[in-house]
């Protein structure tokens, strides 16, 4: 049987269409093997050849991965709650509420993108802290470290304009008193918060821009955050292993 | 052509790469003048000329509505009448420190905030609590049809009774 399946996948991946997508292939010698990850279009942020200690449990705890497990559940349920869910002002509480109790696995979907949220903030503090007391954010990983940094922004800001969106008494008292911090910034504050609430208070605009925010540009700079950080691995030699670091 | 020739015809080394610096210096002058454009017309974009918002001047009701030494909180509006033995006036019902709507508590005879604890007296002074100052005093009036006005927007000094 197993024979059987590994002649029809060989068969599969001599085919014409296999070969025009795939081009190379993979196996057989480590040419080929390397062609496989370079000539795929998210395999090639990846190194072809990583150390086995960097996919030990004790060089990374996983941090990292399970943040990105974390940000493509929240894309998912995100993209799926989007569906149900109006940006205007009597209509979103009522949606949050419809998919709690109307639609069919709103309640597990919107639960699971809310819990996610609070993991992912945990995870990328943990992995934060992680790369920080490895002492891994040192030469050559520096600029990795830096764009880490704004993923973390990206991260928080992305969980700030997800609070306010349920619009309940919670989320309008959170995003008045958070956006009232920022009208404190010297000079231009008020003209932040202005621009940030588009109006002087909480409102129907800035249920609409915390909504953009949240549902493109944010998500959008983040997927392009994870892309550089992503390659960054590669470009400084594979992930931190610890004293003694080929690249140390 | 002679190939000598065509060599004599090339701009000399030197004034070509002045040309080629005048030019990127160009390119990034108007680069520079489409950035800042680009930056103006999106603040502008992203501040709203038209707001739909709730006027700041609200209508409070007749006067005899509010007894002597009550306080009246508007939750709509955020504000506070209050009827003292000196007159009337009005209190915005918003927290000095961060915008939560505070609220009257009779037994104790004082407006506290639920956020961060502040507390204020009946004439708005602060008397605890993160807020940096009292609760503002706003403008009250009496309109042409006897109803009690309050503007939001506009604050005056403290103990400015209307007496009706």
């Amino acid at each position: 049987m197993a024979q059987t399946l590994k002649t029809y996948i060989s068969g599969l991946q001599s085919t014409r269409a296999w070969r025009s997508i795939f081009r190379g292939g993979s196996g057989a010698n480590n040419l080929r093997r390397s062609m496989a990850v370079q000539q795929n279009v998210f395999l090639h942020l990846a190194s072809v050849k990583i150390s086995r200690k960097s996919l030990s449990f004790r060089a990374t705890w996983f941090l990292g991965t399970l943040s990105l497990g974390t940000f493509l559940i929240l894309a998912t349920t995100g993209i799926l709650l989007m569906l149900y869910y109006h940006p205007s002002v009597p209509q979103a509480y009522a949606d949050m509420k419809d998919l709690q109790f109307v639609v069919s696995a709103g309640v597990f979907l919107r639960n699971l993108h809310r819990w996610s949220a609070h993991a992912m903030v945990f995870l990328v503090f943990a992995h934060m802290f992680k790369v920080f007391y490895r002492g891994a954010y040192r030469s050559p990983r520096e600029f990795n470290w830096v764009v880490g940094v704004m993923l973390l922004i990206v991260t928080l800001l992305l969980s700030y304009t997800g609070y306010l969106l349920p619009w309940d008494q919670l989320a309008f008292w959170a995003i008045t008193v958070g956006s009232n911090l920022m009208s404190s910034v010297p000079v231009l504050g008020q003209k932040f918060r202005f621009l940030m609430l588009g109006g002087n208070t909480v409102n129907a605009n800035a249920l609409l821009r915390f909504y953009v925010l949240h549902c493109v540009i944010l998500p959008v700079a983040a997927a392009l955050l994870l892309a550089i950080h992503f390659w960054r691995i590669r470009k400084d030699g594979g992930l931190y292993t610890g004293p003694g670091d080929s690249n140390e | 052509m002679s190939q000598e020739g065509n060599m004599d015809s090339r701009p000399k080394p030197d004034s070509e790469s002045t040309r080629r610096e005048a030019f990127v210096k160009l390119g990034i002058g108007a680069a520079c003048l489409a950035g800042a454009g680009a930056a103006v017309f999106g603040f502008e974009f992203l501040s709203p000329n038209v707001l739909y918002e709730a006027s700041p001047i609200a209508n409070a009701g007749k006067p005899d509505r509010y007894p002597v030494g009550s306080v009246t909180q508007d939750l709509k509006t955020g504000i506070y009448v209050i009827h003292g033995p000196e007159g009337f006036y009005a209190l915005s019902a918003v927290c000095t420190h961060l915008g939560c709507l505070t609220a009257w508590n009779a037994d104790l005879g004082i407006v506290a905030c639920p956020c961060h604890g502040s507390k204020f007296n009946e004439l708005g002074e602060k008397i605890d609590g993160p807020a940096p100052r009292g609760l503002p005093w706003l403008r009250v009036w009496l309109s042409d049809e006897g109803d009690l006005m309050v503007d939001r927007s506009a604050t005056t000094l403290p103990k400015q009774f209307l007496r009706t």
